[in-house]
C-alpha cells in the first residue's frame, strides 16, 4: 500500500518537474509568436491568422525594394506606412513556402518604418499589410529573383 | 552561445535612426548540410526595441529573414544620449541583447 503510494507520488513529482521544465519556454514563445500565422502556407491563410480580413489597397504604404534581386538569400526591403496611426506592419512574400516573414508593432513614438533583409525562393509579389484604427491597408510590389534563396 | 550584435543609433532632427545587426544563422529547416542531412530550423522569432527602458517596437519574424539579420528602425521624439536597447529571442530559447546611447 505504502510502496504503491510512494511510487505514485514519485511519478507525479517527475511528471510535474518535466512539465514545468519543458512547458515554460514553450509558453513564453507561444505568448509572443503567432505560430498559426507564420505556419500558414498561403498568403490568404496568413492574412486570416493575422486577423486581417477585408484589406483596403493603399497608396500610402511605400515599399522600396530592387525590381530584380540577383541573390534571393538577401533581398533588402524598406517599408514606410504613411497611413495615419499605423500600429503594425506585416510583410508577406506570396510565393515563399511560408509567406509571412515579419510582423512588427510600433508604439510610443516609433515610426511605422522598417528595413529588413529577407530570403525569397523565387520571383514573387511582396505584400505589406498595415493596421491602423482597426482597419487593414495593403500595398504590394513585385520582385524578380535570379537565384532563389531557399535551398543550397 | 549567441553571436555578437552591432548597434548604431544616430539622431536625425528629432528622429533616431537605429541600425542593428544580429549574428544568427537563421536556418530555414530546408537546407542540407555537408553530411546531406537537413539542418534543423534555428531562427530568431522575437525582436524588441526599447527607448530609455520603454518598449517602442515589438517584432515577430520567421525563418525567411536573411542570415545575420540587419534591421533599421526610426524612433521619433528621441534625444541625444537617450538609451536604445535591442534584444532577440530564437526558437531554441537562445537570446541576446545590446544597447547604445543615441549619438
Amino acid at each position: 500500500m505504502n510502496a504503491i503510494r510512494r511510487t505514485t507520488l514519485k511519478a507525479a513529482g517527475a511528471a510535474f518537474l518535466l512539465a514545468s521544465g519543458l512547458l515554460q519556454p514553450l509558453r513564453a514563445l507561444a505568448a509572443g509568436w503567432n505560430k498559426a500565422a507564420f505556419a500558414s502556407k498561403t498568403p490568404a491563410d496568413a492574412l486570416k491568422n493575422l486577423g486581417a480580413s477585408g484589406t483596403l489597397e493603399s497608396k500610402d504604404i511605400l515599399i522600396e525594394a530592387p525590381q530584380i534581386a540577383e541573390n534571393g538569400l538577401v533581398v533588402p526591403i524598406e517599408i514606410m506606412s504613411n497611413v495615419p496611426n499605423t500600429k503594425s506592419i506585416a510583410v508577406i512574400i506570396e510565393k515563399n513556402p511560408f509567406p509571412l516573414v515579419a510582423q512588427f508593432d510600433f508604439m510610443e513614438g516609433a515610426l511605422p518604418f522598417l528595413k529588413i533583409n529577407v530570403k525569397m525562393g523565387e520571383s514573387s509579389w511582396v505584400r505589406v499589410v498595415a493596421e491602423a484604427g482597426g482597419k487593414h491597408y495593403t500595398a504590394a510590389k513585385e520582385i524578380k529573383v535570379t537565384i532563389g534563396g531557399c535551398g543550397g | 552561445m549567441a553571436d555578437p550584435m552591432k548597434i548604431r543609433a544616430t539622431l536625425n532632427g528629432d528622429t533616431a535612426d537605429v541600425r542593428v545587426l544580429m549574428g544568427h544563422p537563421m536556418e530555414t529547416g530546408q537546407r542540407k548540410g555537408p553530411d546531406g542531412k537537413i539542418v534543423p530550423m534555428h531562427f530568431i522569432q522575437n525582436v524588441e526595441v526599447k527607448l530609455n527602458g520603454k518598449t517602442v517596437i515589438e517584432g515577430q519574424i520567421s525563418q525567411a529573414v536573411s542570415r545575420n539579420p540587419v534591421f533599421s528602425f526610426r524612433v521619433k521624439g528621441a534625444k541625444a544620449g537617450d538609451k536604445i536597447e535591442i534584444s532577440w529571442l530564437d526558437n531554441k530559447g537562445d537570446k541576446n541583447r545590446t544597447e547604445t546611447a543615441i549619438a
